[in-house]
């Protein structure tokens, strides 16, 4: 085994732990005042990261390390070209998340210097678990991803709501962990191994399909599909703003792109166990993030219903196969993630005398007071619900074709009468910034929000718009590897 | 013999686990789950991995639980009305210690008269610690030093919710003390009578 090899195969991640290493000294000795810098070298490793996971990606073929002749043959990390495509994007975002969330941090007075860290490291795990070759690998990149994310939510320490959306946070997913161990422990029961090959290899038996169900739900939990979703929309209330932003853009495509790996690599043999188990949880993801949202109020909380809503859709893709669904996956997943974070860069722009909105309310008349940020909301909100002229058509687009291909029509129903209905809250959003009086001046704009806000409305709205035959073709090519 | 030890283990396991979610009292909570932890810890011994036994066993019980059972004695529980009902405590407290002592009884008992369970059944083999060990440092040393993060980004944790530095508390600066001269401390005056300062 040689060492050397295994780092620069496993570069990403070994740029963003050997940068959390070196950070946290950094800050150890520096403190809280340098936190702004750091939080500027954090953005730059995560950019580092997701640039070399694209180097690999443009190489064409998958990476393999820690590989050894006895227990893991083909290496405990694997990075295949489906895996490296969505470690490149979940980098990029929580870049750009963490570079957008300095002027929150300093008015709500968060600036502590373990904040860019705990990012690169929660980071650090989505890269290393969606890189699995193994259960184990996989256990622990979860549990990095996780742990980073409770304290997260909890950051705003001295606000209730930020420690209760850390406790929930942190109970549910201890319970989701142990569902998880629970059935990669029958899994490795019944198969004989822990690695992907060796399951893929194994009849399939009902132990493992028994193991399979429970790791489906610890997944399920991760990327907040129904019916694991409950804490979604307390957590997004709670937790402070940037935190949500880095929450449902970056972990969210890494959880759904790990639950894709896993089951078409690993349980890839084992097909018609899960399809059934997957399609269900869409249709109830999608129905309950179209319903749950119409009667909210809090804007965080319409985005978290709208995210349990679309990870629904992005599983209709995985329901209908490896072959049919990899590249809609990704295809959906990216379009909607990119929107989503310049929805949450305007959340974030939005202040009134120094404290973030909240309210549906709050947004009246934005039209009038900010006319740029209104626009590129709208935008963003189009590409989110999937209405024509913006790229989330396409995405929305992509999966249905993989549903309707793998035999799936009755989902497929479901999802455009879970789009209708959703139309019903995007377009409160909508009405209430362009139809409804002004209310009081907002504050100033940070420029670095301003710009996400209007890099990824442009990116929507004329860019992939047109240009979406670029990302088609990289999401087939990463399918295809 | 093993096969029995075993199921009597797994139940004892399983209800001790059902008692540390349905016990009223958060103290007898944390006593039913020492003795499905002890009791977990006697399935490794059965299965032959003695040395996880003993981990689980030095770990769990010995650090874990007695950190559980401060951590539910700093609760806020009226112990006055837990004081009056010793004898509760006697007899949750009387079982748990009987299961434990049956568990020693039935794992040494399967130990000796099992046939073939013996603890090393390959004496020129590795024994357990060694087995782990030689996989823990080299092939598995991406899973070993991924954990070392995981415990990493908790310990941040753990200080980042609860460090917080408090602008009125006086401390003792000793290289102030030290450094300090006679010409800060100590001026001289010259009083005129009559005058003062």
């Amino acid at each position: 085994m040689d060492f050397l090899a295994d780092i620069s195969n496993a570069l990403p991640e070994a740029i963003l732990a050997g940068f959390g290493l070196a950070g946290l000294l950094i800050g150890a000795i520096g403190g809280d005042r340098i936190s702004g810098l750091l939080r500027l070298l954090a953005a730059l490793a995560l950019a580092v990261a997701a640039a070399s996971s694209f180097w690999q990606f443009g190489k064409g073929e998958a990476v393999a390390a820690f590989a050894s002749a006895e227990l893991a043959p083909e290496g405990l990390y694997r990075a295949t070209l489906f895996t490296l495509f969505a470690k490149g994007v979940t980098y990029s975002l929580a870049a750009l998340a963490l570079f957008m969330s300095g002027g929150f941090l300093k008015t709500a007075q968060m600036e502590r210097y373990e904040y860019p860290l705990l990012v690169t490291f929660g980071s650090l795990g989505a890269g290393m678990m969606l890189s699995a070759n193994d259960l184990m690998t996989l256990y622990v990149g979860i549990e990095t991803l996780s742990l980073s994310s409770y304290v997260l939510a909890a950051f705003k320490r001295d606000s209730v709501k930020s420690a209760e959306a850390g406790l929930k946070y942190f109970v549910l997913g201890a319970l989701a962990s142990g569902l998880l161990l629970y059935g990669s422990a029958l899994i490795y029961g019944f198969s004989g191994g822990t690695g992907y090959a060796a399951i893929a290899a194994a009849p399939t038996s009902v132990g493992l399909v028994f193991g399979l169900v429970f790791l489906i739900c610890g997944l399920a939990f991760k990327a907040s599909a129904a019916p694991f979703h409950i804490w979604t929309p307390d957590v997004y209330e709670g937790a402070p703003a940037p935190v949500v932003a880095f929450f449902s853009t970056a972990p969210k495509i890494a959880a759904v792109g790990l639950l894709a790996h896993v089951l078409f690599t690993a349980f890839g043999t084992h097909e018609t166990s899960w399809q059934q188990i997957i399609a269900i949880i869409a249709a109830l993801s999608m129905l309950i993030g179209a319903f749950g949202a119409l009667m909210q109020n809090s804007i965080k909380r319409i985005l978290a219903y709208s995210s349990i809503s679309n990870v629904g859709f992005a599983l209709i893709g995985i329901a209908a196969g490896a072959d049919i669904g990899a590249a809609s996956v990704l295809v959906y997943m990216t379009l909607y993630v990119v929107a989503t974070l310049g929805l949450f860069g305007g959340v974030l722009a939005l202040r009134r005398g120094g404290k973030a909105i909240d309210q549906i309310s709050d947004l009246n008349g934005l039209a009038k007071t900010k006319p740029g940020i209104a626009l590129g909301l709208l935008v963003l909100i189009f590409s989110v619900a999937g209405i024509p002229p913006a790229a989330g058509f396409w995405g929305k687009l992509q999966v249905f074709t993989a549903g309707i291909e793998g035999g799936l029509l009755w989902l497929v129903i479901v999802g455009c009468v879970a789009s209708v209905v959703s139309l019903g809250y995007y377009l409160r959003l909508v009405w209430a910034m362009f139809m409804k009086p002004a209310g009081e001046p907002m504050d100033k704009t940070d420029f670095s929000i301003g710009a996400i806000v209007a890099v990824t409305a442009l990116l929507m709205f004329p860019v992939l718009t047109i240009a979406i035959q670029f990302l088609l073709e990289m999401a087939a090519r990463a399918a295809g590897g | 013999m093993a096969l029995i030890a075993f199921y009597i283990l797994s139940t004892v396991v399983v209800l001790s686990a059902l008692f540390v979610v349905a016990a009223r009292n958060p103290v007898h909570s944390v006593l039913w789950l020492i003795l499905s932890f002890f009791t977990s810890a006697g399935l490794l011994v059965l299965i032959g991995a003695e040395f996880l036994a003993m981990l689980l066993v030095v770990v769990y019980v010995g650090a874990v639980a007695v950190l559980f059972l401060f951590v539910v004695m700093m609760l806020d529980i009226d112990f006055v009305a837990l004081k009056q009902g010793f004898q509760n405590y006697l007899v949750v407290g009387a079982l748990v210690a009987l299961a434990l002592l049956a568990e020693i009884g039935i794992v040494a008992a399967a130990a000796t008269f099992g046939g073939g369970e013996t603890f090393n059944p390959n004496p020129g083999a590795p024994t357990n610690a060694e087995a782990i060990s030689r996989v823990l440092y080299t092939d598995y040393l991406l899973l070993f030093q991924m954990c070392g993060i995981v415990l990493l980004v908790a310990m941040m944790g753990a200080i980042v919710l609860t460090l917080r530095s408090r602008p009125n508390v006086k401390r003792q600066n000793i290289a102030e003390q030290t450094g300090r001269k006679r010409k800060d401390a100590v001026e001289l005056k010259d009083v005129r009578p009559g005058q003062g300062i």
